[in-house]
């Protein structure tokens, strides 16, 4: 099962060309590049971790995209998303945010139904990717 | 009409059509990249003739490489790393920051800024900590130019556990990969400059361009004064010319003279005496006229004349 989260969900993979322009576009509004990554694919999940410093002032998309490509090198097989942070008074959030990296091999998740009192039924998402498996020595 | 006359002249048009799509012209694109304003603006610096030549060569280079990538033949671009060695005040921050400028308008950075670091924006304070600072000034200067001043306080052949030698290694090996993206400009005083190249044969060898400012004659330190004076707005009476003349050869020979800076430094100190000559003038208004001109006495109280 293929996840998709944040800007371009809808769109297949970007390119590391179209991560580039991405990129550039976002150090044009001002905005400051962070690179994340994480084995634990759950939707509800948002503390991914940070690789490096979120970069400040940066100039040309070069630099972020380097980083991009460390990170990829050193954790192949986990997500990886860029984030642009904008800082400007009023906003001081993510303005965008993409994966730039994914497993190549996705199992999905698993629904678990939890019978309560009077037929009600309490519904629970796992990823077979973490079952069982602690942090770090997933997706394998 | 002979059919077998008829093909050889077409063929000859369709030579000539194709001809012409193989040409480029270099003035065309010298006007596309307006690089020829900045090159005059370069021409309004006073003195600097071996440096200025040498920015010319580069900007020709980068333009007929420019002109052969259009019919695809391709060099690879050329290493572009410079190093900038000359007495205190010879203007070498000011051309780095031009050169950015010439580099960005000729595509060879994506975005023509500098970027001014020294020794402490680049080496860390304990172990580890030099390898992320190098690496984030490095990503900071990426699209354009990195001008590291004092380059030689980078090594520091008394320490052997300097870190500096970290940080030079990091360039290294960035100035060897991002060839297209960063140019990177050393500057400091020549002869120390000399002593870190010989440490540093790894860093001298990847350095394509070695540009050397010399020191500027009296006349031009003259030329520089007036027009510093002209962007301050101000002006020297008669008087005054005649003591600037008297002036720039006396402090020449004092101790710790830096070319254009000391040259601006004297003109600070004369507009301080201006002010209090004619705060010395009080109660009666002045002049326009009065309040631009610098006379010979505000340059003669200087101590070069004890």
């Amino acid at each position: 099962m293929r996840i998709t989260q944040g800007t371009f969900s809808f769109l297949p993979d970007l390119s590391d060309a179209e991560i580039h322009a991405q990129i550039e576009y976002a150090l044009g509004q001002g905005w400051a590049i962070g690179v994340e990554y994480t084995d634990d694919p759950h939707p509800r999940n948002c503390y991914w971790e940070m690789w490096g410093n979120p970069m400040f002032d940066l100039r040309s998309a070069t630099g972020a995209m380097h980083e991009v490509l460390a990170c990829r090198e050193a954790h192949p097989r986990t997500y990886i998303r860029v984030n642009a942070f904008d800082s400007t008074r009023g906003f001081e959030t993510t303005r965008l945010s993409f994966i730039v990296n994914r497993p190549a091999e996705e199992p999905g998740f698993l629904l678990k139904r939890h019978e309560l009192d009077g037929r009600r039924i309490q519904y629970t998402l796992e990823s077979y990717a973490t079952a069982g498996a602690p942090e770090g020595r997933r997706y394998r | 009409m002979n059919p077998a006359a008829a093909q050889p002249s077409e063929a000859a048009a369709a030579a000539t059509v194709a001809e012409a799509a193989e040409r480029v012209d270099l003035g065309e694109l010298l006007a596309d990249s307006h690089v020829g304003e900045v090159l005059d603006e370069l021409g309004e610096l006073i003195g600097l003739a071996p440096i200025k030549a040498r920015i010319r060569d580069i900007a020709a280079l980068l333009l007929v490489e420019r002109a052969r990538k259009r019919l695809g033949l391709s060099g690879g671009s050329p290493s572009l790393h410079m190093s900038f060695t000359g007495n205190p005040g010879t203007g070498k921050t000011t051309v780095a920051l031009r050169m950015a400028q010439i580099l960005h308008r000729l595509g060879y950075v994506r975005k023509g800024h500098l970027v001014a670091v020294t020794r402490d924006d680049l080496v860390g304070q304990y172990i580890g900590h030099t390898a992320p600072k190098t690496k984030e000034i490095l990503k900071k200067a990426m699209g354009g130019v990195l001008f590291i001043d004092e380059a030689y306080y980078l090594y520091r052949p008394e320490n052997e556990r300097d870190y500096g030698q970290e940080a030079i290694e990091i360039l290294l090996q960035v100035m060897e990969n991002q060839r297209d993206d960063l140019v990177v400009i050393l500057a400091g005083y020549g002869d120390r400059m000399d002593a870190f190249f010989r440490s540093n044969p790894g860093l001298s060898s990847r350095i394509a361009h070695h540009l050397d400012f010399p020191d500027y004659l009296p006349q031009e330190l003259g030329e520089i004064a007036q027009r510093m004076l002209q962007g301050m707005q101000y002006r020297l009476s008669a008087s005054g010319e005649a003591a600037l003349r008297d002036y720039i050869p006396l402090r020449m020979r004092q101790p710790y003279f830096a070319n254009a800076r000391s040259i601006r430094n004297a003109l600070d100190r004369a507009r301080l005496r201006q002010a209090n000559r004619l705060f010395a003038m009080h109660g009666r208004p002045l002049s326009r006229d009065e309040l631009m001109t610098i006379e010979g006495e505000d340059l003669l109280a200087s101590r070069v004349f004890a």
